[in-house]
């Protein structure tokens, strides 16, 4: 199962992947914002990612239209303080399979990992 | 300025705080701050944009922000570590992010976090916005939000439009 961990805050990006070791993931890759993801994810070609919103150089809203937009279908969280139900139907509509608000619990941004990998697999 | 305007910061980062660091914050009395006033050595800024538009800021002294930011992090980190302004700053994004989220009907806009660290720096905010300083208490130590926000005259606004200035003094 490979990773693709997308946020500008270096700090998140070693909490998310500190909870994904705890779930037995250990293959995971980072990119500090949408374009550095946009020019890992043709080499990586990640199973998963998280995917933070607000970001410089390209946001994560940006990031995931693009993303869709090559054909990747890979599952995608969106992790990030935008908690507005207008920003949640936005980023659905652009391609974010789960969404998790900041600030989270390590069990609940686990929950919604095992989540979406079980709806991806089904 | 609104007290509505208010409420959703001192819920945030009780939220953040709680949620994050299993830390529990107790706000004390809101005040006025005067423009140019010391904050305290360690600040995280963001700035708002759109329907609301200024700046918030998260103040700690040293010894307080290096206590939240371990917990934070989950290893001791000294405030002279490369990777300390990128936790504080994760930390406003956080308590802007949440009270943004409860003023219902508002377009708001928050930029990328700016963090600022030096003994008794002054941020000087957009002049026609007055500054609301509110006190916190938790077992780290205490520390404040500071609350620069308005109405916005202009609809729609520019994103990122919000001017915050800060040095050291």
């Amino acid at each position: 199962m490979k990773i693709l961990l997308v946020d500008d805050s270096k700090t998140m990006r070693n909490i998310q992947k500190g909870i994904l070791g705890q779930l037995g993931y250990s293959d995971v890759q980072e990119a500090c914002d949408g374009l550095d993801a946009m020019s890992k994810v043709g080499a990586f070609q990640p199973d998963l990612l998280l995917v933070d919103w607000n970001m410089p150089n390209m946001d994560g809203l940006t990031f995931v239209k693009q993303f869709r937009a090559k054909g990747f279908k890979s599952p995608i969280i969106m992790v990030t303080t935008e908690a507005e139900k207008a920003r949640v139907v936005e980023a659905i509509k652009a391609g974010v399979n789960n969404y998790v608000v900041k600030p989270f619990t390590p069990d609940g941004l686990s929950e919604r990992i095992k989540e979406t990998l079980a709806r991806a697999a089904a | 300025m609104d007290s509505s305007y208010i409420t959703p910061f001192i819920k945030s980062v009780q939220n953040v705080f709680e949620t994050m660091l299993q830390l529990k914050v107790d706000i004390g009395e809101p005040a006025l701050k005067r423009s140019g006033d010391p904050s305290y050595d360690v600040s995280g800024i963001i700035g708002m944009s759109g329907d609301l538009e200024g700046s918030i800021v998260l103040s700690f002294p040293i010894a307080t922000a290096e206590r939240v930011v371990s917990l934070f992090v989950g290893t001791d980190m000294a405030h002279s570590h490369a990777d300390f302004p990128d936790a504080v700053g994760e930390l406003v994004n956080m308590v802007s992010g949440g009270a943004k989220a409860q003023f219902a009907g508002k377009h708001v806009s928050i930029t990328c976090p700016s963090v600022v660290i030096g003994n008794d720096h002054a941020i000087h905010g957009a002049k026609d916005v007055i500054c609301i300083h509110l006190p916190c208490t938790s077992d780290c130590g205490q520390f404040a939000v500071e609350v620069s926000i308005k109405q916005s005259c202009l609809k729609p606004a520019a994103p990122g439009s919000a001017a915050v200035g800060a040095k050291n003094a």
